[in-house]
């Protein structure tokens, strides 16, 4: 590479900003995103046991009833409410609206609130946790 | 600069070069606006089924609305997860080689997880 590319100056990175609420909510958009489509690989499993194998149905359950299992089934839940919560709010921007600073920043808190009151409710209404798992 | 190919008529029409400019970002909204009714189905179900047995699970799945559903979801999912992976390995991803590799890998592997479940749930409904 020619010297001459190399001195350019480089347009401002992720650390000259300081950090706010919203640019983390996009960036934890994308990490869940990646893991729900590893976790998609879950919910075929979980399909396919079901289907085919009854000791396999069997030791599924049992896996997601230890602590790796409800660590993974509770991330997976996380994951999948906060993308899709998060995910109304580009739908919603997608339209126009909610684009003012101020806006963005008071729906970033209310994502975190929405998220984090849904995925406990769903959580615990599947019984999930106490005990360490059922 | 390089030569423009494109006439000022194509580029004010804003179709892109095949007309292909939109795709991507269209079928992304699309399956995510499908998404939403299917999430909250799909959560809402697994919430029920949470501590149920297998049969209790099986007659879920075979039911005409949930089977459907369920179809919908994994085939939804596995496409709006197939865009943004594609996405994800366009803007991290340097080298072109191991770029295209993880594209193909991916779309490959959509295809299988979805064929695989939905095979599965229609030889559970058909029986056989």
């Amino acid at each position: 590479m020619p010297m001459s590319i190399n001195e350019r100056p480089l347009s401002p990175h992720l650390q000259v900003y300081k950090v706010e609420l919203p640019m983390l909510l996009s960036g934890l958009h994308r990490i869940t995103g990646l893991a729900l489509s590893v976790g998609s690989i879950l919910l075929v499993a979980w399909i396919l046991c079901a289907v085919y194998s009854d000791t396999a149905f069997v030791s599924m359950n049992k896996f997601f009833g230890g602590y790796i299992g409800q660590f993974v089934l509770f991330g997976w839940t996380f994951s999948l409410i906060y993308h899709s919560v998060s995910g109304v709010r580009h739908l919603i921007w997608d339209t126009g609206s909610l684009l003012d600073v101020e806006q963005i920043l008071s729906s970033s808190k209310m994502v975190v609130a929405i998220t984090a009151v849904l995925t406990l409710l769903a959580w615990f209404l599947a019984g999930g946790f106490p005990g360490g798992g059922a | 600069m390089k030569h423009r190919y494109r006439t000022p008529l194509s580029v004010a029409r804003g179709l892109g070069s095949a007309n292909h400019g939109l795709g991507h970002w269209w079928m992304q909204r699309l399956t995510a606006i499908a998404l939403v009714p299917l999430v909250l189905w799909f959560v809402v179900s697994i919430i029920a089924l949470a501590g149920q047995g297998r049969a209790q699970v099986l007659a879920w799945m075979q039911s005409p609305f949930h089977g459907v559903a369920l179809c919908l979801f994994l085939i939804t999912a596995l496409y709006h997860a197939n865009l943004g992976l594609m996405k994800i390995f366009e803007d991290y991803v340097q080298a072109r080689w191991l770029q295209l590799t993880s594209r193909i890998a991916a779309s490959f592997a959509a295809v299988f997880l979805g064929s695989a479940g939905v095979f599965a749930l229609l030889k559970l409904a058909f029986g056989g």
